[in-house]
């Protein structure tokens, strides 16, 4: 996930050039007050007017406690967002009150259950109330870190080796899978050292998490090479799905792959190789014909 | 009859049959000083006012000059205000290419010290000026090749060359690099100078590092020169050329590199043996990084790297990758150090580089091609000197040439610069001809010439992302909408000339 400030046209206008799995216009934090309203326009206009083709469009909106929060989800959802991002999500109650908003505006122009919500947790509470966030709605999607707020509220500061993460991290990823949903990580912002930043991708995908939310499109390449999985996998993974194709045809409730039994874990595991094979480009839809 | 005096009748009568003079001994005196005492003397030697006077330059004569100090260079602006001081109307400016440097020469245009330019290129307020009908004669341009041919031919007549150097001696053995402690204004090579050299009626050499004779090996001989004069400062070095290989941080520019680096790699020219062009600009050179890691990994040698040679090339000349450093231009530093240590690193004129002549010159063998463009157009004509306000910002170089002689030309350009499409109908000057442009590598998709359907093929199989040309224009259309038409007056400023001598285009003078 690509955050791309929503005050910035030229970078709005071809964010999805450098193909991204998703991009988030930000109305929230890389947006000054002055320039609120301005933002919101732009992201609106360039929701309704670019063709950002199969990529997953998200807004990160101001918090509902603000004079703009409002405002936003009315224009994105209007403008047909894929996906709002909840900032500084602390509790349940605050994704029950942004999906009526959503349900409002969507009401209003006939097309509910469209927009989906991710939620940004960037505080102790919202670590603390991870799982329930993340079951808060039938729309949510995903959670993800936002490390620098969170590193503020417990009273320490970041370092490279991100110690002081470990709980909220290995929380979020736990609270996503029990709920079902996405877990993504905090952005790493020196753009200089590639090296640390790969060796942070590689550690919070043992995590377990889903992605990596990156700054700038350098750092695609570094993702989709540590999300990457390898080729023996990927041939290992397209046995796996073929044979349960093959079981299905038949009508048969048990798979064998060479002689051994498929549990259930190592089809999903199958399919999560073949989707991460797609989305880091290695497979096209057009190899799995 | 066997003394002189006696052969003396003899002699005559031979010179006579001959129509030659009898030698006359009492001519010619031996100067017995050490040879450091006999360069000081040197009647070459003189200061520019001087070399002007005696070089019989008058009003209505062709002076040149080249530009491999680029943005830094003090040698046209030096000598136009010493030709305006010195009183001189209606002359003709035929430089290699000039740029926001020169401005002072718009005032010399005012007052009728210039009154006609042949360059390959113009940039800033003298550009926009002349754009916008500065000039009564229409300036001339010429791509590099085209201005060598056209000096070797006699089409463009030299009466008098004033050639910056980085070091020369005082017979003028000069070249764009220095072995003295007191370098100051390195350039390497000084390629577009040569033909100037070798075919100017007078040639005047401007130094500010006079080093004793022999200053070998030397770029422009002493044969070929007049007048020695020495300067403060031929260049501001700092602006004649970067320091050391900059990678670009640019994503846009690494998209565009890193598509191009597969056309490249999968277009059926990568192999053992291939020749290649790239420019300076940040997609080119990072371009050249991906093809590096590539003739590494499958054991790939180029036999030649041509044109403006980079500190890419150097280093990858210096690993064995790159055989042999072909350099009528070094864009930095590291390219101009290489030019003077490296003994496969040659220097040659924009005649050996570029020219279309059948003698012979490097272009004729280049495989692969890497260019940029300001606009291209659906029929793949390329424009790379006036922009899509009409105002001239830029130079032919040596594009149309590389188009038109390598077997693979790939242009690389975005889009969409800001709200200015890249893509459009038709270019607003035509500087490199469709039919010799077989790529065009943008952000959203690869273009193929349809004359190249084999090519497009092999593209395709390899998985590149090839699009209709049209496509690429319909989508810069569909994001930033048509653009009015540009407000051209009657009145041409311009005229492009093809390599061949022929008339190319014209470009007219735009309203301010």
């Amino acid at each position: 996930m690509m955050f791309v400030p929503g005050n910035n046209p030229g970078m709005m206008a071809d964010a999805h050039i450098y193909g991204p799995d998703s991009i988030m216009l930000d109305l929230e934090d890389s947006v000054t007050m002055a320039e609120k309203d301005t933002a919101r326009l732009l992201v609106y206009n360039a929701l309704k007017s670019i063709d950002y083709g199969d990529t997953e469009m998200v807004v990160r909106i101001n918090p509902l406690n603000t004079p703009y929060g409002k405002k936003d989800i009315e224009a994105v959802v209007k403008a047909g967002v894929h996906v709002i991002r909840m900032p500084k999500t602390e509790t349940a109650e605050e994704v029950v009150e942004v999906e009526r908003e959503i349900e409002r505006v969507e009401k209003e122009i006939g097309c509910l259950g469209r927009t989906k919500i991710m939620a940004a947790i960037e505080s102790t509470l919202g670590v603390v109330n991870a799982y329930a966030i993340a079951t808060a709605s039938k729309r949510m999607m995903g959670i993800a870190l936002g490390a620098e707020d969170y590193s503020a509220n417990l009273k320490t500061q970041r370092t490279p080796g991100g110690d002081e993460l470990r709980l909220a991290r290995e929380t979020i990823v736990v609270a996503a899978r029990a709920a079902g949903i996405d877990a993504l990580d905090t952005v790493y912002s020196n753009l200089n050292d590639m090296e640390t930043f790969r060796k942070e991708v590689e550690f919070i995908k043992t995590l377990g998490f889903d992605g990596k939310s990156i700054i700038n499109p350098r750092q695609i390449e570094v993702v989709n090479e540590v999300f990457a999985p390898s080729e023996k996998a990927i041939e290992k993974a397209r046995t796996i799905i073929a044979a349960i194709k093959e079981a299905e045809k038949k009508g048969s409730g048990v798979i064998a792959v060479n002689g051994k039994m498929v549990d259930r874990p190592v089809v999903i595991r199958a399919q999560r190789t073949i989707d991460l094979a797609l989305a880091s480009g290695i497979l096209t839809e057009e190899d799995l014909k | 009859m066997n003394t002189y005096k006696e052969r003396i009748q003899l002699v005559e009568n031979e010179a006579k049959a001959l129509g030659k003079k009898i030698y006359d001994d009492a001519k010619h005196q031996k100067d017995p000083n050490a040879n450091a005492l006999r360069q000081d003397k040197s009647p070459k030697l003189a200061t520019l006012e001087e070399a002007i006077r005696k070089s019989g330059l008058k009003d209505g004569m062709t002076i040149s000059f080249h530009h491999h100090f680029r943005g830094g260079d003090k040698v046209v602006n030096m000598v136009v205000d010493k030709l305006a001081e010195m009183g001189f109307k209606n002359l003709h400016l035929a430089a290699s290419s000039l740029s926001d440097v020169h401005k002072p020469l718009i005032e010399h245009i005012k007052n009728g010290v210039i009154t006609q330019i042949s360059t390959s290129g113009l940039r800033g307020d003298l550009a926009k000026e002349i754009s916008e009908g500065l000039m009564e004669n229409p300036v001339i341009f010429r791509s590099h090749g085209g201005r060598g041919s056209a000096i070797a031919s006699g089409d463009l007549h030299i009466d008098v060359a004033f050639l910056g150097a980085s070091s020369s001696d005082p017979l003028g053995n000069a070249c764009g690099y220095s072995r003295s402690e007191n370098a100051k204004s390195i350039c390497g090579s000084l390629g577009y100078a040569l033909p100037d050299a070798e075919y100017a009626d007078k040639v005047v050499i401007l130094t500010d590092d006079l080093v004793a004779y022999p200053n070998t090996p030397n770029s422009i001989s002493e044969r070929n020169v007049d007048y020695v004069v020495v300067v403060d400062s031929v260049g501001d070095s700092s602006k004649i050329s970067s320091g050391a290989i900059r990678d670009t941080k640019n994503p846009r520019d690494i998209l565009l590199a890193q598509q191009a680096a597969k056309v490249i790699i999968n277009s059926g020219y990568f192999k053992n043996g291939f020749s290649i062009q790239t420019g300076s600009g940040g997609a080119s050179l990072a371009a050249v990084k991906y093809i590096r890691n590539k003739m590494i990994e499958d054991g790939i040698k180029a036999s030649f790297a041509l044109g403006g040679i980079t500190a890419h090339m150097v280093k990858m000349h210096e690993e064995g990758l790159i055989e042999r450093l072909i350099d009528v231009q070094s864009f930095d530093k590291v390219a101009a150090e290489s030019l003077k240590n490296n003994p496969m690193h040659k220097e040659v004129t924009s005649v050996e580089y570029a020219a279309a002549d059948d003698a012979g010159s490097a272009v004729h063998y280049l495989d692969i091609v890497i260019l940029s463009a300001l606009e291209v157009d659906v029929n793949f004509n390329v424009n790379v000197l006036v922009g899509s306000d009409g105002i001239i910002r830029g130079a032919i170089g040596g594009h149309p040439d590389t188009a038109a002689d390598s077997a693979l030309s790939i242009i690389v350009c975005p889009l969409l610069r800001g709200r200015i499409p890249c893509v459009v109908d038709e270019v607003t000057t035509l500087i490199t001809p469709g039919s010799t442009v077989d790529v065009i590598v943008t952000e959203y998709g690869i273009a193929v010439n349809p004359r190249r359907p084999e090519l497009a093929e092999r593209l395709k199989k390899a998985g590149l992302n090839i699009v209709d040309i049209n496509s690429l224009k319909e989508k810069a259309n569909s994001i930033i909408g048509d653009a009015d038409p540009l407000p051209f007056g009657d009145k041409v400023v311009g005229v492009v000339m093809n390599r061949d001598g022929s008339v190319q285009d014209v470009i007219r003078n735009i309203k301010a």
